[in-house]
Formats: C-alpha cells, sequence, structure tokens
C-alpha cells in the first residue's frame, strides 16, 4: 500500500504538510465524526457574535424576553442613534486616533530599530535584542502602577500622545522581534549596491529595504492595529478620562444596571465588532501567519 | 563596519531606546523598588518598609485567594485549549475520508481555522459582553433557555460562586483554541510526508499516528503554547474586570491577582503594596516559565 496524494483534490494553503489534501466526497464514520465535531464548535464560537449582531436591532424585552433567540420584531436602528449618542461616537474617535498614531510610530520605529539590529554589528546588539525579547514574555500588568505615575508625571494622562506613545512601547518587542527575522531574510546584495553608489545609510532603509519589507510590515502591521485597537487594560488606567472604544464597551455594560438599554449596548458594541471583522476577514491570512508565525520561532 | 554608521545606528536606536526605557523597563524596575516602600501613590512622601508589604501579603486573605484563583486557571485554561486545540487541528488534518490513498484532511479547513481563531482578534470587553448575556442567570438567558430545552435544567453562571470562576475559566479556553489550533495546524504541515507514508506502510493507524509520530514531533510547539497559556491565565485581569460582578464576585469567587494590584493601587492608595504584588506576580510568572521550559524539556527532533 502506498501514499498516493489526490491530484485533483484541493490543496490547503498551508501546504506541504502530510495530509494537505482534503477528501472529495464519500462518507466514513470518522468523517462525519470529524465534521460533527468541528461544525459543533465552529457554532458554539460563531452563533454568539451572530446573536449580538441580531440584538444591536433589539429592544432590551425582546434581549431578555420569553425567547432571547426570536428575530426583532420591529428592527430598532435608533439603537445606533442611542449608542453614538451616548458617547460611542468620541470613543471610536479616541480610538481611531491613538491607533493610528500607535500604528504609525510602532512601523517606524520598530522597522528601524529591527532593522539595524539585523544588519549592523556594534556592541551592545545583543543587549538591546534581549531587552526588546524580554518585553514580550510578561504581561503588562506587572508594572502597571509605576507605569501610570510615569504617565502622570509627563502630565499625560488622559491624551492622545500619552495613549500613543505608552501603545508604541508595549508594541516595540514584539514588532522588533517580528521584523528583525524578517530583515535577516532580505537579500544583502541591493542594499550594498546602493550604499555602493553613495546612497546613504538612512536613505538605502527608507528607499530600498523598507519597500522590499513589504509582506513582513503588512503582515505585523495588522496584527497591531488589531492589538491597538482592542487594548483595553493600557487605556482603563492610563485614559479615565478619555475612553477608547473597548473601554466605552465596558463602561456602558456597567451602566446598563441602572438603564437597563441592552439594544443601544449591542448596537455600541456591534460599532465596535464590524469593522475588525471586516479587517479580518479581508487579511486573515496575514493575520493568522503572522500571529502564529512569531510564536513558533 | 563603514565609517560614519556608528552614528547612523544610534540614530536609529535613539527614540525608540528611550521610549522603551521610560515606558517599559523603568516601571518594571520601579515596582520593584515601590514595593519596599509604603508609598500610597498620592502624597509625595513615603518610608523604606524593608519587605513588610512582603509579609503583609504572607498574611492577606484576600490576596491568598486571588493567587489560588490564578491558579485554577493556570492548570485547567492550557490544559484543556491546548487539548481541544490539538484535537480540532488533528481532525482537521486526518479527519477526512480513508481510503487506499491514506488519510486525508477533511473538507473545508480554510472554513472552520476562519470560524474558529475569530474570538482571537475581538477586544477582551466585546467577548466579555457577550458571554455575560449568553450566561444570564435567569430562566431567559440564552444558555438556559436551551438547556432547560433539552432537559438539562437551569444554571446561575457567573452569580454562582461555584461555578463563576470556571465560567471564566470557559470562556479563556474558548477565545484561546483556534489561535492554538492554527498554531499545531502550521506545525503539523511542517512535518515531512515521508514520516506519516513510513508508518501507514507499517500499518498504523489513526490513533497510533497522533500518539506516536504527531505529538512527539509537536513537542516543542506544545510547551511554548503552554507557557503563553500558562502567562495568560496569571493575568486573566481584563476578562474578569468587565465579566463579573463587583468585579471578582460573587462573593471574591473570581477575583484574581490583577485585581487585587488594580485595587490597591488606584482604589486604596497602597501603591508600594500593590508594587509587591506586581513583584509576586512577576516571580510566579518567572517560576512558571522556567519550570515548564526545564521539566518538559526533551531531546529535539530535527527533520
Amino acid at each position: 500500500m502506498t501514499l498516493q496524494i489526490d491530484v485533483e483534490g484541493r490543496t490547503q494553503d498551508s501546504a506541504g504538510g502530510p495530509e494537505a489534501v482534503s477528501d472529495k466526497g464519500g462518507f466514513s464514520p470518522v468523517n462525519v465524526f470529524s465534521h460533527a465535531v468541528l461544525i459543533a464548535w465552529a457554532v458554539l464560537v460563531v452563533v454568539p457574535f451572530g446573536w449580538a449582531l441580531i440584538a444591536s436591532l433589539k429592544s432590551t424585552g425582546e434581549i431578555f424576553g420569553d425567547n432571547p433567540w426570536a428575530l426583532p420584531k420591529k428592527l430598532l436602528w435608533e439603537n445606533f442613534a442611542n449608542a453614538w449618542e451616548k458617547g460611542v461616537g468620541d470613543y471610536l474617535l479616541n480610538s481611531l486616533v491613538v491607533v493610528a498614531g500607535g500604528v504609525f510610530g510602532t512601523m517606524l520605529f520598530g522597522s528601524m530599530v529591527a532593522y539595524v539590529l539585523a544588519r549592523y554589528q556594534f556592541p551592545g546588539n545583543r543587549l538591546i535584542y534581549y531587552l526588546f525579547a524580554a518585553g514580550m514574555m510578561f504581561p503588562t500588568f506587572l508594572a502597571i502602577v509605576p507605569l501610570f505615575f510615569v504617565v502622570k508625571g509627563f502630565g499625560m494622562v488622559s491624551t492622545y500622545q500619552g495613549l500613543i506613545l505608552v501603545y508604541i512601547a508595549y508594541s516595540l518587542p514584539f514588532t522588533v522581534f517580528f521584523m528583525h527575522s524578517f530583515f535577516r531574510t532580505l537579500p544583502t546584495s541591493i542594499a550594498e549596491a546602493a550604499l555602493v553608489d553613495g546612497a546613504g545609510h538612512a536613505t538605502t532603509f527608507f528607499r530600498v529595504m523598507l519597500p522590499m519589507a513589504r509582506p513582513g510590515l503588512l503582515s505585523v502591521g495588522i496584527f497591531n492595529v488589531l492589538g491597538q485597537f482592542n487594548q483595553f487594560v493600557l487605556p482603563s488606567f492610563l485614559s479615565p478620562e478619555k475612553p477608547v472604544l473597548s473601554q466605552g464597551i465596558a463602561t456602558l455594560l456597567g451602566s446598563q444596571r441602572y438603564d437597563n438599554d441592552w439594544g443601544t449596548l449591542f448596537a455600541a458594541l456591534t460599532i465596535a465588532m464590524v469593522p475588525v471583522i471586516v479587517v479580518y476577514l479581508i487579511f486573515y491570512r496575514q493575520v493568522q501567519a503572522g500571529l502564529t508565525g512569531a510564536t513558533l520561532k | 563596519m563603514r565609517h560614519g554608521s556608528y552614528r547612523f545606528v544610534a540614530s536609529f536606536l535613539a527614540i525608540p531606546l528611550v521610549l522603551y526605557v521610560v515606558f517599559v523597563i523603568s516601571p518594571f524596575v520601579q515596582a520593584f523598588y515601590y514595593s519596599l516602600t509604603d508609598w500610597t501613590g498620592i502624597s509625595p512622601k513615603f518610608e523604606f518598609v524593608g519587605f513588610q508589604n512582603f509579609k503583609d501579603l504572607a498574611n492577606d486573605a484576600i490576596f491568598k485567594a486571588a493567587i489560588g484563583h490564578n491558579i485554577i486557571l493556570l492548570i485547567g485554561v492550557p490544559l484543556l485549549t491546548i487539548v481541544l486545540a490539538l484535537v480540532f487541528a488533528y481532525l482537521l488534518n486526518v479527519g477526512g475520508k480513508a481510503n487506499s490513498a491514506g488519510v486525508h484532511g477533511v473538507r473545508g479547513n480554510g472554513f472552520y481555522k476562519l470560524a474558529f481563531f475569530l474570538p482571537q482578534v475581538l477586544s477582551v470587553p466585546v467577548i466579555a459582553v457577550i458571554w455575560a448575556t449568553v450566561m444570564t442567570s435567569t430562566d431567559n438567558g440564552l444558555l438556559n433557555s436551551v438547556t432547560k430545552k433539552l432537559g438539562l435544567g437551569t444554571s446561575q453562571y457567573l452569580a454562582s460562586p461555584e461555578i463563576a470562576l470556571y465560567c471564566v475559566m470557559w470562556v479563556l479556553v474558548w477565545g484561546s483554541v483556534g489561535f492554538y489550533l492554527v498554531l499545531f495546524n502550521a506545525a503539523m504541515s511542517g512535518i515531512p510526508k515521508d514520516i506519516f507514508e513510513a508508518a501507514i506502510i507499517d500499518g498504523a493507524g489513526r490513533l497510533a499516528t497522533f500518539f506516536r509520530i504527531t505529538l512527539p514531533l509537536l513537542w516543542d510547539t506544545i510547551q511554548t503554547a503552554w507557557v503563553y497559556l500558562a502567562i495568560m491565565a496569571l493575568d486573566a485581569y481584563a476578562l474578569v474586570a468587565v465579566m463579573t460582578a463587583g468585579p471578582g464576585g460573587p462573593d471574591n469567587s473570581t477575583y484574581v491577582m490583577g485585581l487585587a494590584i488594580a485595587d490597591n493601587g488606584f482604589q486604596y492608595g497602597r501603591a508600594g503594596y500593590a508594587s509587591a504584588m506586581g513583584v509576586v506576580l512577576f516571580f510566579l510568572t518567572l517560576i512558571i516559565a522556567a519550570v515548564m521550559l526545564r521539566a518538559t524539556r526533551r531531546e529535539r527532533i530535527e527533520y
């Protein structure tokens, strides 16, 4: 008996695997069992999100009524208007400003550090590399109390610049780590040629190396967009007066205990979820590759 | 090194290094220093008290309970997540129709990975709100309405001191499985085909192939996953803070170290004491990472 790869079978994106060929029709007990288990988990993952999206158009009575699974009788689009008025518009703006600044700074500084560490020999190179690598191991929570007072000392509590700088600092370890290994895989000959032709080191980096690193930048850039947009622990301590969207959701949940207006809460949740899901569906290969790739190395 | 490149290196490193040292390294170092003081966080004056904070911590029943809760999460979350993710990854890879041509992956592999990974990209408050609603304790709660129909009765979930922590654990596991599935799947597809060919020629079945080949070859990845999950379970702050009543309730049954740090540092004006808790958390993290990496070390298989 030999193992043949079914040439007509659709090969998977993770090609190269021993069993990277799909089944084609036909049933067997194992196949049915596999699908049953996998579909059950898929339902468990997707249904809560789908239910939350539908709940954004329901009234509180329908959400917690006799049948929470029923579809809304009337689509309450005003839930979204209410959510917007209750501050979600401001929270979203805060999130967008901070993420825009944070991701731009993270990508710029992260790839600068990674490039220098990957391509230049100098005393302290390894030390700086390990300093950044160590930052990936420990949860931000260890240092949250002193961090608050550092930010307060600069007068930057509840400011855009405070959050942006902190986001950059805490995103650097992963970005440096990821881009470092990426720059190492790029060929050196083109950069050498540019230097020989009289381009400066900085020009070579911005004009030659950075464009060549675009796939890596895209992967880690999307990772940082999602990570900073979803950040909750840092802003909830460092920006109490200027909440970002994830904080706003938590605050709105707290206020439901008095307001009892759950349709509005789910509308806010939908506003927070939909952009992320759209980005994920467009870039899911990069997201999955970026997140898991760095863990494997 | 070319002439003038030192200046270039310095110019590229200066700003990012300053940011990193000011906002990441220095707070970590300061946490150790403040842990030896009675600083309130409000008044600028404080006294050096030696290890008094740590002695107090040893007698702090609430903090000890919090460590206990973190340890329950620390055992449960990695174990459940890794087992589920391995099973799913294996089903994706070999659960397809088997015939004389060997074992195949299931159809729709891409769809499953897309769906399972979804919780990983959404923020903790979004997930916490959704699950807090799903586990509403009334008879009309989403989960209760289903279990009631199935004749399983209803449960109080997050409102029950006995099971609230396990509800938190479930949400952590639920959110992580997709990520580790994708991770294990990538590692499994990195195993050379001829190893499986040889096993199948020798007549090995699916289970034998899994335990004798896949699992040993995946060991490095599983180990990494364990450390990451353990660190996540030691934190667990965000989910508990948003999802549970109090937060940390009912009856402190879901109180974790992160909540204790936040409460002492920002509510009770005990910044020095909270820093000591941070230091304890730091060493716990360090010990767990070291123990996991040493205890489970085995010979690396190169292929």
